[in-house]
């Protein structure tokens, strides 16, 4: 019976490094910034004097900390449902035992296997209006395709703004979602399928009652990775646009790096910090609990 | 299955790292003492170079007459000081943001470089000169400098007083360049007050001309040209009070300089969002826009382009006011070479190195002794009014670091939105957050 | 329907769903691919040829200025290539991919095979790491760095990724060894195999497929961070590449072909890694989407 115990030291010495790094380094670092956020500490020295919450007073009253709420939002409202659909849509088309199915699939994916900063210059270029000397990127391509109509500012005009980063950040996304589809459909049963259209279904009613809610989870899986990446958004922007005309495609994080690594306004930066960790804690904490849950039932 | 033994070895080494940190951590969160230790006490980083001395000159010129200015100055030193090898840390990027900030990081992390370039004036509070900086007093009094550079200048140099910065070049914010072309062809003269310009300005649209070139995808370039506005509003005394609190922002003059600025916006070519200042200076180039308020570097823009149709006046309503942007060098506390550093900052304020460094930048000397016949024509004015004119500081001189961002933020957003009353509140409640105005 | 659906297992004839399927995945791929090809035709061009106006028209002439420009930088306007900054991030990401997958197995399988109580919570407090924005510990983590003496430096930034590695390494190979039988390990227990003994006997030799699996995931993500890479290293030559890409994307005198030239550069490892094991990569990303 020495064996077991000796097992269960050895399994705890092994996990232990983690655990310590995982509990300093994550949950010990939070909580730092959290008492950082309630500081006076405003330059290079750190003051720590505690000010409670005048910090998040102020940030609430900065128009440019507004904006950026307003813009986050936004990105997420677009980015979601649009990786979500174009992922869905592909995913549907892949499922048709079509040739090629491999080379369009890597085709689809292959942007999520590069970094957002070489994603930001490349459609900063394309996404670059031109100026009265000439249409430049996709401005030029509708130019010469007849559709020029559709010409604009994207990111450089306010009103556009953080909705041309959502372009950029789909192109990059949507295969992420469209390989979860795809795996899911290849999950559903041929059976089921089969029965619903003996039961009269056709292609679309076997989508709308048998396959769609079976891809239930996987939407909400992927919605919420989709979601945690775009309240995160920074490399993209910093590369693609920067804070943009008013603060049209500025987001919390990049405040956040110019608040606390350009102004030295640590305290301030940390209470951006953590609104962006209630931010994603309001999307992340119920799909974890629900996803233990299943987890101890299994 | 060798590759194993490298598991049980790392993880000694992640437990020693990781009690180490959670020490440092504790202890930065119970007590007050500050988390960042003083640079002088921590060792270099891990990736100092190890070996023979090295010069590590930290700047954000990465291009052009800037790049060449300083591989001049690196040319004389090198003459001077055989056997050190001069390390050229620059980092690129918007008028020196991207500098500031990995600059900051340095310093805060422990491993600054020798010296660094600054915005000369309060733009060291970035940088917390108490901890992080060596005062130059006496370089001051040894190199005479107080006798060459102009009382103006001096003045915005001190902060507490002692000098932190040695200024090496000077350029002037505050002009107003036009296409020498149109202006001859429409018989328009430059205007030397806000009427004149929007008189000059209605002519040109009149015309189908745009009669203002701007450019401020930058970010930056909103709160600069700014500048010039509040300066031809309120006069040097005025808007230097502005930033030791003696103007109010709340004052009308503000206002009123908000106004003639949205009204500005509304001459100004469409795409200007999507323009830098480079891009805005070219429409001055091609002849497609007439007037452009912008600092002396775009002299070196026209210059590089082989374009002469140009002309200068001060910005309107600032004649007799030069604003300054002076770059300048600091010696941070802990530098690794503290001698050559301050063999740097030397020639970084010696005639010698000025006019090595300026004709190439573009700019002019901050000493007044330099050598005219090195310069040309617009340098040669611009420093015939350095050595005379009331001199005013750029925000980044004015300000602390904390204010200067409040305020761009504030213009930036205003010339998006337009809201005079709205900014205007801003701008008080910015001076206020800095302790400045009441 | 019935007979869309005989159409469509009719191999080889050709209907209208037919073409249109087809017709949208083209339009779709051409879309994804459109970026790439930019990047691709501007790199190519000859200085004279590039303009931002003509940005879709295939070069006259093969020229490669603009990469070795982006890689070997230009001494006279003062820009460093990437070429430094590629070995940076070579320098960073092997090294921190192979201790965090090393160390993700040996904790995945602990949580997967020697579970204890709490070890659910214990995991699940591993996985919120996954989803933190990272915000939340930079200000004590350049501290603490600088505390450890790793600031600045390139072992720093392994260190990091280490750490913030931990919880997606864990998961994948959790997820991996609670497919393994439960009555393979305890018949090794009867054989009087210890919990070292086991994993290095049984699990170690067939998890080769988790460790590929991790290996270019933690590359890739690691290869392309542009976060701690800004935060942790803040000398030019000490740069990752993706760092270096930004800045010179934010400087005015680099030409824009250029920067295309040095984006392609960056982009170029994982993309090969992708091209050559895509398949690995679809597993690293469906794990890291816990379970479905």
């Amino acid at each position: 019976m020495r064996r077991p115990t000796r097992d269960r030291l050895v399994s705890l010495a092994l996990l232990a490094p983690s655990v310590i790094v995982i509990a300093v380094f994550v949950y010990g670092f939070i909580a730092f910034s959290g008492y950082a956020s309630l500081t006076r500490w405003d330059s290079l020295m750190p003051d720590f004097t505690f000010v409670g919450l005048r910090n998040y007073e102020r940030l609430f009253a900065i128009p440019r900390f507004q904006i950026d709420l307003g813009n986050i939002v936004t990105f997420t409202g677009l980015f979601i449902p649009i990786c979500l659909i174009v992922g869905f849509l592909l995913a549907v088309l892949l499922d048709q035992r079509v040739r090629g199915e491999n080379l369009f699939r890597s085709i689809f994916l292959f942007p999520m296997a590069i970094s957002a900063v070489v994603t930001g210059v490349a459609w900063r270029w394309m996404l670059d209006p031109g100026t009265a000397g000439g249409a430049h990127g996709v401005n030029a391509l509708l130019d010469g395709a007849g559709l020029g109509f559709l010409k604009n500012g994207w990111y450089t005009d306010p009103a556009i703004g953080i909705k041309a980063v959502v372009i950029a950040a789909g192109w990059q996304m949507s295969g992420y979602a469209m390989a979860m589809y795809l795996a899911g459909l290849r999950s559903v049963p041929q059976e089921l399928r089969e029965a619903a259209r003996i039961d009269g279904a056709g292609e679309l009613g076997v989508y709308r009652h048998v396959v769609l809610p079976l891809l239930r989870p996987i939407t909400l899986s992927a919605a919420i990775i989709l979601g945690q990446i775009a309240l995160n958004l920074f490399a993209l922007v910093v590369s693609m646009t920067g804070p943009g005309p008013g603060f049209s495609t500025d987001v919390p994080a990049l405040f956040m790096f110019e608040t606390t690594f350009r102004a030295s306004n640590f305290a301030q930066g940390a209470a951006i910090a953590m609104l962006m960790l209630v931010l994603v804690a309001l999307l992340v904490v119920p799909y974890l609990i629900h996803t233990f849950r299943h987890e101890v039932r299994a | 299955m060798k590759r194993r033994l490298t598991g049980p070895r790392g993880l000694v080494g992640f437990l020693a790292t990781a009690a180490l940190a959670f020490a440092a951590c504790g202890g930065a969160v119970t007590t007050t003492a500050p988390a960042v230790s003083a640079p002088a006490a921590s060792a270099p980083a891990a990736s100092a170079p190890a070996g023979e001395p090295k010069l590590e000159i930290f700047s954000w010129w990465t291009a052009g007459g800037e790049a060449e200015g300083l591989n001049a100055m690196f040319d004389v030193f090198k003459a001077q000081h055989s056997g050190v090898d001069i390390v050229n840390a620059a980092v690129a990027g918007g008028a020196g943001s991207n500098a500031k900030a990995v600059l900051a990081t340095r310093l805060a992390g422990g491993d600054p470089p020798d010296a660094f370039q600054v915005h000369a004036g309060l733009e060291i509070l970035t940088y917390s000169p108490d901890q992080y900086l060596q005062p130059l007093d006496d370089l001051y009094a040894a190199q005479g400098w107080d006798k060459v550079f102009p009382k103006d200048l001096l003045s915005l140099l001190k902060y507490n007083g002692h000098y932190w910065s040695v200024p090496v070049n000077i350029h002037r914010g505050n002009v107003l360049w036009y296409n020498k072309q149109i202006f001859a062809d429409n018989g328009l003269t430059p205007p030397k007050t806000f009427d004149d310009f929007f008189k000059v300005a209605d002519a040109l649209k009149a015309k189908g001309i745009t009669p203002y070139a701007f450019g401020n995808n930058g970010g930056w370039e909103d709160a600069f040209t700014f500048e010039s506005v509040l300066l031809g509003s309120l006069g040097a005394d005025g808007y230097k009070g502005l930033w030791t609190g003696a103007t109010q922002w709340t004052d009308p003059r503000v206002a009123q300089a908000l106004e003639t600025y949205k009204k500005m916006a509304t001459y100004a070519n469409a795409d200007h969002a999507a323009l830098s200042w480079d891009g805005a200076a070219q429409l001055i180039v091609d002849g497609k826009a007439a007037m452009f308020i912008h600092g002396d570097w775009a002299n070196g823009y026209f210059l590089s382009k082989g374009f002469a149709g140009y002309g200068w006046a001060p910005a309107p309503g600032t004649s007799g006011i030069f604003h300054v942007v002076s770059d300048a060098f600091a010696l941070p506390k802990g530098a690794k070479d503290p001698q050559n550093a301050q063999a740097w900052l030397e020639l970084a304020g010696s005639k010698a190195g000025q006019e090595a460094f300026n004709p190439k930048k573009g700019s002019i000397c901050a000493r007044t002794d330099c050598d005219q016949s090195l310069f040309g024509d617009y340098s040669k004015s611009a420093a015939a009014d350095f050595a005379s004119n009331a001199l005013v500081p750029g925000t980044d001189a004015a300000a602390n670091p904390k204010w200067i961002t409040a305020y761009k933020d504030v213009v930036a957003l205003f010339v998006s939105k337009g809201d005079v009353a709205a900014a205007q509140t801003a701008l008080q409640q910015a001076c206020v957050d800095a302790g400045v105005c009441k | 329907m019935t007979a869309a659906v005989r159409t469509r297992s009719t191999i080889g004839s050709i209907s209208v769903t037919r073409v249109l399927i087809y017709g949208a995945l083209i339009v779709a791929a051409v879309f994804y691919l459109l970026p790439v090809y930019v990047l691709l035709v501007t790199g190519l061009k000859s200085f004279q040829e590039v303009s931002l106006a003509r940005m879709w028209e295939l070069p006259r002439g093969l020229g490669l200025e603009s990469f070795v420009r982006a890689w070997a930088g230009d001494e006279a306007k003062g820009f460093t290539g990437l070429a430094g900054n590629f070995a940076n991030s070579l320098l960073m990401a092997v090294p921190a991919a192979l201790i965090s997958a090393m160390l993700g197995s040996l904790n995945g399988y602990v949580f997967a095979k020697w579970r204890f109580p709490g070890s659910n919570a214990l995991f699940t407090a591993f996985l919120i790491g996954l989803f933190i924005p990272y915000q939340s510990v930079l200000i004590p983590l350049v501290v603490t760095l600088q505390k450890m003496h790793l600031y600045g430096s390139i072992p720093g930034l392994i260190f990091v990724h280490v750490v913030y590695g931990i919880p997606i390494t864990t998961l994948i190979f959790r997820n991996y060894y609670a497919t393994v039988p439960g009555e393979l390990i305890e018949a090794a227990k009867i054989d009087g195999a210890s919990l070292l003994g086991i994993y290095r006997w049984i699990l170690f030799p067939i998890s080769v497929p988790a460790f590929v699996v991790t290996l270019i995931w933690q590359f890739t993500s690691i290869w392309n961070d542009f976060l701690f890479g800004v935060i942790v290293t803040s000398r030019p030559n000490v740069q990752p590449i993706t760092v270096a890409l930004n800045n010179l994307a934010g400087s005015f005198v680099v030409e824009w072909n250029v920067q295309m030239a040095g984006a392609l550069i960056a982009a170029l490892p994982t993309l090969l890694l992708y091209i050559l094991l895509g398949r690995y990569f679809v597993r690293g990303l469906m794990a890291g989407s816990l379970k479905g």
